[in-house]
């Protein structure tokens, strides 16, 4: 694999027949599938069980996102993006509030940027369980689902309790934080780092070492990192192929340069590499969580920020590292109070182009194996 | 009265039973090749596969019958399934299933049979008796099957020989098909 | 009625009443050339079959959910017991459905063929010394035999559902069931192989034989020339379960994998005629293994523990007799506290009855099973002893198959599940070559030691 291929150009004609073995076949896996996480569309070129080449089809999930903004204010537009990666919402709204606050050259007081930490490395966590539980059930493996679904529930009700929503939490406001930590808030917290160790080792012990699990995820979906670099993906897949970049060490945003954090890199680039480093991730997010609930500073949670956010005339491009790589926000103003563009870099939507590299060669079994590998999440992709 | 009898096992309704899996047999191969669907053709075979292994058991040669079940029925058929399924025969359905030869074809199948009616009456006295029949009857077929193949007593029994011919030769069949359906070797 | 009589009491070995007759034959009905009583012994098996399968489907749920975190069925009856019959009844009323270019023959056939040869196969299992329907001289054979034409079944079933998936599917499952069954055959003969380690040499292949000449050897075939008997006893254990196409080696029948399997096309009842062929062979290759390894019917330590405990009374064998009454009594006591924990609210009420009234049924067939034994011990009597005997085999043997089958429900919450190449490899390139030699090395250890 020493060069990039873009993805192939599929001849959807009729295949041909070779000698003894007439196989040729193109298979759709078509939007409605148990294991394509979404609505996604891969039509797979298959010489047998082979895999020669694929094709996504995406879209079906697009709502529009983008051209809405340009119709709404800046503050109006926050609740949208959660529903981009409806699985890591805070990470969502983290990435458009500080891009909006570098427009107007605001910086976040300190206890806010402690507070927005802790909930991002929290969703950090869930959003890596969720991944988890589907990706095992994908291989086969039911149980750990329900495992990291009733562990997940904690950090959910953390959530609740602070913002008032599971799931699409629209926890952040540009300057800050609106609402103040609630009495418990970092209890509950505490309580959640001594609660969840041991569920990690819950699921490694029943999935790291098992055979068939190396069986199924190792030496599979391999992606050099050269191929990463060149295809743009991000995230633990790009740290797993053994390139060692992590938006929160290489560009620190929100006081990260304040903790310490290790970023976990695989060797080969293959599946599970990709899991190993998601499982670290977990743990050092853990580690992170830990400092910041030891040391949240005093003071305000809301920087002076007007009432009507109306940025000078620029543009800005800001990215954060979310649980499925890196997430950008370029938003052109023209001085109005409707952004005149937000265009959204979504972590899923790049990583998905390097599914063709990465099943090419493979067994039909194992597309499943790689599209869970890479965590998209088609609200993501298809915006 | 026959050993088997002394033991308790008498036969029942032989002649209905005999009839029955005969005629079983008989229809099953009058259906494989009658049926233009070369699946219905391979189940009627699998039947009258399984009426043989029947009379097998009515010839008290129960090993010999389960071995018909596992090997041809359970084993072999399989495989002619999976090759009827796997390749196309769209094309065969809409052919005629007997051509004009069909008369030399009868001609043919009536000598057959003449021949083996022949060859049952000159060659009837040769097949007394066996002298194994005579022993233990609840490890009867088994145990004399095993020791006509493989020998007793420290000496090679009367087909040991042929037995390991006749594997050498399917190894060497195994072998064959393996290389030619190999795409690489 | 007196025919009737004189027929029943007119065969081989027949004691002198015909009540307890059921369990206290000297010899199976098949051998006695009893007719009416092997037919009844069909019906049981049949009934006892069917009983244990919807059983079956109710633990499934049950553990499985209980591995998830979570509680599986709970409404349909007290703790979801009578969720297995909803299941039966809506799969009955559902709409017949066959696709539309599918071979209506082949389509209707192939679920019956499944299912005959799961069913088949019970002719020759044994619950005990002489409860078995015919005990065969050729009986081991004759079940991996007639299980082998259960892959017909599926074939033909893939190939009438007329949808490429469904076909795929259908050869898949057929290819991986055929390759273990080669590795299962390699494991069976180790174990015959034991069997003729007696002073005449002669072994057996019928089903009753093999235990008892386990009960003459004086130790189950599992800890024979210990490693062997064990590496063939697992090597059997993993055939098995891919044999019977279940996790890990699901992946014919797998959802998100890109064929659903050869019953995709199959709906209502054909289905459930397929689930009933796959949990009856699940239990049927249990069957096999527990009376080739684990001493079928035997209890633990049948040669060693015998005669007194103490110096004085009871009697080992009474001991063991108590088993199967303590353990429905065990049952109903669960069963007891499961209704004294119910939801004291007027909707948990008639859910509270029906558990109680379970409860109940289950004790009294606890205390039922005791007093047999006690009475059998107590009295002395012929009858008593041998129905009390009957009985204690039964339920040793369903025991050890109920184990086998926790652990296919084990397995399948465990661990995920094997490509279907690597499956094809386990089979070929493990499982074969380490039977072989198992083999071998228990030939040549037999000879050596005879």
């Amino acid at each position: 694999m020493n060069d990039t291929k873009a993805p192939a150009n599929l001849d959807l004609e009729t295949p041909e027949k070779t000698y003894l073995d007439s196989n040729e076949l193109i298979l759709n896996m078509g939007p409605q599938h148990p294991a394509t996480h979404g609505v996604l569309r891969v039509i797979l070129k298959l010489d047998g069980e082979k895999v020669l080449g694929t094709e996504c089809v995406i879209g079906y999930l697009h709502r529009g996102v983008e051209k809405i903004a340009e119709n709404r204010t800046y503050t109006m537009f926050n609740p949208y993006v959660d529903r981009m990666d409806y699985v890591a919402a805070v990470s969502n709204g983290l990435g458009y509030c500080q891009a909006v606050e570098k427009l107007l050259s605001v910086e976040a007081p300190p206890r806010a940027n402690y507070i927005r930490v802790i909930l991002t490395e929290l969703n950090r966590i869930a959003s890596h369980q969720l991944w988890l539980g589907t990706h095992a059930l994908d291989i086969g493996a039911m149980t750990p689902l329900f495992y990291t679904f009733r562990d997940r529930e904690e950090i959910l009700k953390i959530f609740e309790k602070y913002c008032g929503a599971r799931l699409t939490t629209h926890a952040f406001r540009i300057g800050g934080c609106q609402y103040e930590t609630y009495a418990g808030f970092e209890k509950d917290v505490k309580n959640f780092l001594a609660f969840f160790p041991p569920k990690i080792d819950e699921y490694e012990e029943l999935l790291t070492t098992n055979r068939i699990w190396l069986e199924r995820t190792k030496k599979v979906g391999v992606i050099s990192g050269k191929d990463c670099i060149a295809l743009g993906v991000t995230g633990p897949v790009l740290r797993a192929s053994g390139v060692k970049w992590d938006i929160r060490k290489a560009q620190p945003y929100a006081n990260y340069a304040n903790f310490d954090f290790e970023i976990p890199t695989g060797e080969n680039g293959d599946t599970y590499d990709r899991y190993m480093v998601r499982m670290i991730e977990m743990r050092q997010s853990l580690r992170i969580i830990e400092q910041a609930v030891n040391g949240i500073p005093e003071g305000p949670i809301m920087a002076k920020v007007p009432k009507v956010i109306k940025p000078p005339v620029g543009e800005i491009y800001h990215s954060i590292e979310a649980p499925k790589g890196e997430l950008g926000y370029f938003i052109v103003s023209d001085g109005s109070t409707q952004p005149y563009r937000v265009r959204v870099r979504p972590p899923s939507f790049v990583n998905l182009q390097a599914l063709d590299t990465m099943v090419r060669g493979m067994l039909v079994a194992d597309v499943v194996a790689v599209i869970g590998t890479l965590d998209i999440v088609l609200g993501e992709v298809d915006r | 009265m026959s050993p088997f009898a002394a033991q308790g096992m008498t036969p029942v309704a032989t002649p209905f039973f005999f009839y029955m899996l005969s005629g079983l047999a008989i229809i099953g191969g009058l259906l494989v090749i009658t049926r233009r669907n070369a699946v219905y053709s391979a189940l009627a075979l699998i039947v009258t596969l399984l009426a043989v292994s029947g009379l097998y058991l009515m010839l008290y040669a129960p090993f010999v019958a389960g071995v018909q079940i596992i090997v041809y029925a359970g084993g072999i058929m399989v495989l002619f399934l999976f090759v009827i399924m796997l390749v196309n025969l769209e094309r065969t359905v809409k052919e005629r299933q007997f051509n004009r030869m069909w008369p030399v074809g009868l001609l043919a199948a009536c000598a057959l049979l003449a021949l083996f009616l022949s060859v049952y009456e000159k060659g009837k006295g040769l097949f007394e008796r066996s002298a194994y029949l005579n022993e233990n009857f609840n490890t009867q077929n088994t145990q004399t099957i095993g020791v006509m193949l493989y020998g007793e007593a420290h000496r090679i029994g009367p087909y040991t020989f042929a037995f390991e011919i006749a594997s050498l030769l399917l190894l060497v069949a195994i072998l064959g098909a393996v290389i030619m359906a190999k795409k690489r070797i | 009625m007196s025919a009737l009589t004189s027929y029943l009491g007119s065969t081989a070995g027949a004691p002198g009443t015909a009540g307890f007759a059921v369990l206290g034959w000297a010899v199976t009905p098949g051998e006695a050339n009893n007719q009416l009583w092997a037919l009844i012994y069909v019906l049981i098996i049949f009934a006892g079959v069917s009983v244990a399968v919807i059983a079956m489907n109710w633990i499934e749920r049950k553990a499985l959910a209980h591995f998830q975190v979570r509680l599986g069925p709970m409404r349909v009856g007290p703790h979801g017991l009578l969720q297995p019959i909803a299941d039966a009844v809506k799969l009955l009323i559902k709409e017949d459905i066959i696709p539309a270019e599918a071979d209506k023959f082949v389509f209707w056939i192939a679920p019956v063929i499944g299912l005959l040869a799961a069913f088949t196969v019970y002719t020759v299992v044994p619950f005990g010394p002489s409860q078995a329907v015919s005990d065969m001289n050729i009986g081991i054979l004759f079940m991996l035999g007639v299980s082998s034409l259960g892959v017909l079944g599926i074939v033909m079933a893939g190939w009438a559902s007329n949808s490429h998936y469904p076909l795929i599917g259908a050869l898949r499952s057929s290819a991986q069931m055929v390759s273990y069954e080669v590795a299962m055959g390699l494991a069976v003969i180790s174990a015959i192989l034991m069997t003729s380690l007696n002073t005449d040499g002669t072994g057996y292949l019928s089903m009753i034989e093999i235990v008892q000449e386990q009960q003459r050897q004086g130790v189950w075939f599992i800890f024979k020339f210990f490693p062997l008997g064990l590496i063939a006893f697992v090597i059997f254990a993993v055939a098995m379960v891919a044999e019977t196409n279940r996790a890990p080696f699901d992946l014919p029948e797998a959802e998100s994998e890109l064929t659903a399997g050869f019953h995709t096309e199959y709906s209502g009842l054909r289905w459930s005629l397929f689930m009933l062929a796959e949990y009856a062979a699940m239990i049927a290759v249990s069957s096999i293994a527990v009376t080739l390894w684990l001493g079928g019917w035997l209890r633990p330590f049948p040669n060693w523990l015998i005669g007194p405990v103490w110096p004085h009374e009871p009697v080992w064998d009474f001991i063991f007799a108590l088993f199967p009454g303590l353990t429905f009594l065990g049952l109903g006591a669960i069963a007891v506290r499961g209704t004294v924990r119910m939801p004291k609210h007027p909707y948990f009420r008639i859910q509270t009855i029906g558990l109680g009234a379970f409860a109940a049924v289950l004790a009294g067939i606890g205390v039922l099973l005791l007093g047999i034994a006690i009475g059998a011990n107590a009295s002395g009597n012929a009858n008593w002893l041998r129905a009390s005997e009957g009985l204690s085999n039964v339920y040793w043997f369903v025991l050890k198959v109920a184990i086998f089958m926790y652990l296919y429900i084990w397995y399948r919450a465990t661990w995920p599940r094997y490509r279907f190449d690597q499956l094809m490899k386990v089979g070929w390139k493990v499982l074969l070559p380490i039977s072989l030699g198992v083999l071998i090395v228990t030939a040549m250890v037999g000879v050596i030691v005879s």
